[in-house]
């Protein structure tokens, strides 16, 4: 049966595609051939979500060597959500690259940047499939390595540096979890993560399994942009190519909070991370600053794409949040807000771009009266700015819904205030650049502008159409999300 | 025709839509954009009128459109109180359209198809609200008329406009998203609901003075309702063109802020548990002190329009006052007065358009004599006044009554001697406007020859001042409609 071998090939396939993707002498082809691997890939996160809906749990040993000794990939409630997200996100944002690259990026670089794309969704698809930590930390590098080259890519000279702090932090991060996953091999002589599990539960108090969680949990927070570690994130945003800041932006941190819960309530259980260790004390606070601080610094950016960026450091706080009130409402509306964030942000990198490519600047004053010359553009950036808010029938609104309703859970209502709080701070971010984009003409001498072509459009429509529907139409992503959240409250098996 | 009412509450939020879609398509010809806003807002007007006899016998036709999370829906229940508002604002939607057409080419206003077009999308969201089932359709709407009339606001454009444009959005929105949203969270998670049921459903829920807090938290996060220190939006909007500010702030968008209190009052509270709530009296203090105090602000300002806002930030109080005596009779009050108040308050504003078009004047001290060169204008003005000061024969009179009678009932004393002296302090600030008018001489100095504005406006502003007088000799329709809320609020 197909089903079995769907987790080594929702990774393989990307990965062995990659460098065939690098071979193929015409870049337009290479670019079809890349859709069609992610479309392919989306359709088999789509089987796996079918097949994991009612609790099962697949399992891959490679090579056919049985855990623990082999490298296991376990497909579950959770990681197949995450799976489901990531791979539809590329679906949408690799036939919209095919287009926006032309103005961005120069003719010889295509395949390259096909290719990178690649290796980068393979890594993130790798590190959300596996069950062994050790692997995990080689595909966190494959889609690191991978993101470094997409983000050096811009057209702004500014981007090496982006790509070069990034790096720095990136591989800081990178060390610190293989030092992380060294101490907890050290200590139970295993990586798979259900074996590590077992056997850390039974450890008793052990300086060594404190100082892996530590070393786990600085590492994560450094990828997953955990204030005040997320200094790389706003350059590194701001001025990578459009489609990579839309795929980056959507899924890579995403991806660092899959692998921090994985961590959090799989390996070190519950238990550990909330009882012995009292993570959530560390999270909470880091949580709001990095809600009030990032938006707060959203508003006095004067680029469009800092400002999606520091909003997206905002929204890494609610999702940090919710994990840090540590009950299963909490823990939904963090899942909830993955997928959801992935929509509105992807969908908003996504219009950055479609601009991006028509009057070759996203700068605030730049889009003035672009409400006129473009207004299927600015309609969709409207509705995503709508949603960012959280207004009622956008995505939205449920994510922060969830979370307020985990506050009130807790009796934490200066939570709450703080979440309306951030909330009334975007709705001042994001005016400003409609305010300008409707009720400013064009300024003077700029060139002429007209609607982005359909190819931009469409798959930036699709994903702002998207948080439409999933904010009325909730049953998929809270029904998925509450089964991953209940799954993990309950421990590892 | 086999029409349900499902399929008229539909209909009732969809012709406005599709008449902005029309009015987007129709935007190279004007003739035919202006007769799809006529057509709409008539066809309108009549779904709305299609829906009355089922409601006046006691159905409470529903609807549902979506759940987004078990016990939070879009969905649509019609009973009196919602269908006195919508019947409101259907009728006047073709008059205010027929005064547009005159005041918009009148004035040569630029962006018209942007002006047509989002006043459908805010008709079509008053019906949302208006119908509304429960408290977060109610809140989806209400987003939706401050979006949709936000572009009407800052329609001019200018530097001033969109400064006006912010404090409006700014106030409207800072106060629902941080205290509304959270007021109606708080409902649901208390209950599991939010459904609005006669005599509410916060009973044996919450008490104290947490239930206070609560009411503080609808009655000030409903920004729209305008009660003081949250009014600032209303005299900032009042750079909109005329007509916005005629229908939007004399009827859809201040009339869907108080319609909310009531609704919320009724509805989600219930008189009774708001009766033992302590320092709920404070609150009906605050509603007091709007009246008085946006009056003696009316009587200092020269610009009309401006004098007219702040006149109905008071107006606006009478009514979340007579929700808060917590007397049915007071309720029966506060819902005619939402109707005689549109009345007369878009009359006025018809009026003020009418003399800016013909005459170019704004302030209240050029007005010297204008009663000769506009007549008409003049006489509809003076029957609105009327209904503002609360004189029989005018329609205004009506509410005014029943309020006293619910206070007198309650023995609420500070209410009463509050509406008696706004009503002193309301002819004084009208009274000179009509005696400079009639009696003065014209200035000299500004004698500019003009007559009576396009006749298109007129029509509209005599058809709302003979409305202003027939609602008070014909006061069947709407005092149903209200006894049927002061009913079911036992």
């Amino acid at each position: 049966m197909i089903i079995e071998h769907l987790p080594a090939l929702q990774v393989v396939l990307p990965l062995l595609a990659a460098p065939i993707c690098f071979l193929i002498p015409n870049n337009r082809l290479a670019g079809l051939f890349s859709v069609l691997v992610t479309w392919v890939a989306f359709v088999i996160s789509i089987a796996l979500v079918m097949a994991t809906q009612d609790g099962n749990e697949l399992h891959y040993s490679f090579g056919g060597w049985e855990p623990p000794w082999g490298i296991e990939y376990t497909i579950d409630t959770l990681n197949s959500y995450v799976l489901l997200i990531v791979s539809g996100i590329a679906a949408v944002v690799f036939p919209y690259s095919m287009t926006s690259i032309k103005k961005e990026i120069p003719q010889s670089h295509h395949r390259l940047f096909f290719t990178s794309m690649l290796l980068c969704f393979a890594g993130l698809l790798g590190m959300t499939t596996t069950g062994d930590a050790f692997n995990l930390f080689v595909l966190l590098e494959i889609s690191s390595l991978s993101s470094y080259t997409l983000i050096s890519l811009g057209r702004d000279r500014r981007a090496l540096t982006a790509s070069f702090q990034y790096l720095i932090m990136g591989t800081i991060g990178a060390t610190f979890i293989l030092i992380g996953v060294g101490l907890l091999y050290a200590l139970t002589g295993t990586l798979n993560m259900a074996d590590l599990a077992m056997r850390i539960s039974s450890i008793g108090e052990s300086r060594t399994l404190q100082a892996a969680f530590t070393f786990l949990l600085v590492g994560f927070g450094l990828k997953l942009a955990m204030f005040p570690l997320h200094l790389w994130l706003p350059n590194a945003y701001a001025y990578a190519p459009s489609a990579v800041s839309a795929f980056i932006g959507a899924t890579a941190t995403k991806v660092a909070i899959y692998a921090l819960l994985r961590f959090l309530f799989t390996i070190f259980g519950v238990e550990f991370s909330f009882e012995a260790m009292q993570v959530h004390w560390l999270l909470m606070p880091l949580a709001v600053m990095s809600i009030m601080f990032a938006s707060i610094v959203a508003v006095f950016q004067d680029g469009i794409k800092k400002l999606l960026a520091y909003s997206s450091v905002a929204q890494i706080g609610y999702m940090l949040l919710g994990i840090s009130l540590a009950n299963a409402t909490g823990l939904t509306a963090t899942l909830l807000h993955l997928f959801n964030h992935a929509l509105m942000k992807g969908g908003l990198f996504l219009i950055l771009g479609a601009i991006a490519y028509t009057i070759s600047s996203t700068r605030i004053d730049d889009v003035r009266g672009l409400g006129k010359a473009m207004p299927l553009t600015m309609a969709a950036f409207v509705v995503g700015a709508l949603s960012l808010i959280g207004v009622p029938l956008t995505v939205g609104f449920i994510s922060k819904w969830y979370l307020i309703l985990a506050t009130l859970e807790k009796g934490y209502w200066p939570l709450t205030v703080i979440i309306l709080i951030s909330s009334l701070i975007a709705v001042v971010y994001m005016w400003r650049v409609i305010e300008k984009a409707y009720f400013h003409p064009r300024p003077e001498g700029s060139p002429t502008a007209s609607e982005a072509p359909m190819s931009l459009l469409l798959p930036a429509w699709l994903l702002i159409s998207a948080n439409v529907y999933f904010g009325i139409n909730t049953d998929l992503s809270i029904g998925l999300a509450s089964s991953a959240a209940s799954m993990l409250m309950g421990g590892p098996n | 025709m086999g029409l349900m009412p499902d399929d008229l509450i539909v209909l009732a939020l969809a012709i406005p839509l599709f008449t902005a879609a029309g009015v987007f398509l129709a935007s190279s010809w004007p003739n035919l954009r202006e007769g799809i806003t006529l057509l709409g807002s008539v066809l309108l007007f009549f779904t709305v009128i299609a829906l009355l006899p089922d409601v006046l016998a006691g159905e409470r036709p529903s609807l549902q459109l979506a759940e987004i999370l078990p016990g939070l829906n879009i969905s649509f229940t019609i009973e009196p109180l919602g269908m006195l508002f919508a019947t409101v604002a259907a009728t006047l939607w073709p008059i205010n359209s027929l005064y547009s057409f005159g005041y918009m080419r009148g004035n040569n206003e630029g962006n018209q198809t942007r002006f047509y077009l989002f006043f459908a999308i805010a008709l079509s969201s008053v019906m949302g609200i208006a119908f509304a089932g429960n408290l977060i359709t109610l809140f989806v709407f209400y987003e939706l008329i401050t979006l949709s009339t936000y572009p009407l606001v800052t329609h001019a454009g200018h530097a001033k406009a969109r400064d006006a444009g912010r404090i409006y959005l700014g106030l409207l929105i800072s106060t629902s998203i941080g205290l509304l949203l959270p007021a109606i969270i708080w409902v649901w998670y208390l209950t599991g609901t939010t459904d609005f049921v006669a005599g509410g459903i916060l009973k044996d829920h919450i008490n104290g003075p947490l239930l206070t807090l609560l009411a503080v938290m609808f009655i000030f996060g409903i920004g729209k309702a305008a009660v003081m220190p949250v009014h600032k939006w209303l005299p900032a909007a009042m750079v909109a063109p005329t007509p916005v500010s005629a229908l939007l702030h004399a009827v859809a968008v201040v009339k869907a802020g108080v319609f909310s209190v009531v609704k919320v009052i009724a509805y989600i509270f219930g008189l009774e548990i708001l009766k033992d709530a302590p320092g709920i009296d404070w609150l009906l203090g605050a509603a007091c002190f709007t009246v008085v105090v946006a009056s003696i602000v009316a009587l200092q300002q020269d610009n009309l329009k401006r004098r007219l806002a702040y006149s109905t930030i008071g107006q606006l109080s009478y009514v979340v006052m007579g929700a808060l005596i917590l007397a049915p009779l007071s309720m029966v009050g506060a819902a005619l007065h939402i109707v005689v108040h549109a009345f007369g308050k878009i009359t006025l504003f018809f009026a003020a358009g009418a003399i800016y078009t013909a005459s170019k004047k704004a302030e209240v001290s050029q007005l010297n004599g204008i009663a000769k060169r506009m007549p008409s204008t003049m006489a509809a003005f003076s029957i609105g006044a009327l209904s503002m000061i609360a004189l029989p024969p005018v329609a205004g009179f009506l509410s005014k009554w029943y309020l006293l009678l619910g206070a007198s009932q309650e023995q609420q004393y500070m209410a009463m001697a509050v509406i008696v002296l706004s009503t002193l302090l309301t002819a004084g600030y009208f009274v000179p406007i009509i005696y400079a008018a009639y009696l003065k001489d014209e200035d000299a100095v500004q004698k500019r020859d003009h007559g009576e504005a396009p006749l298109l406006m007129v029509i509209a502003l005599s058809f709302t001042a003979c409305a202003t007088v027939l609602l008070f000799f014909f006061p069947e329709l709407p005092l149903a409609l209200a006894q049927a809320v002061g009913v079911v609020t036992p």
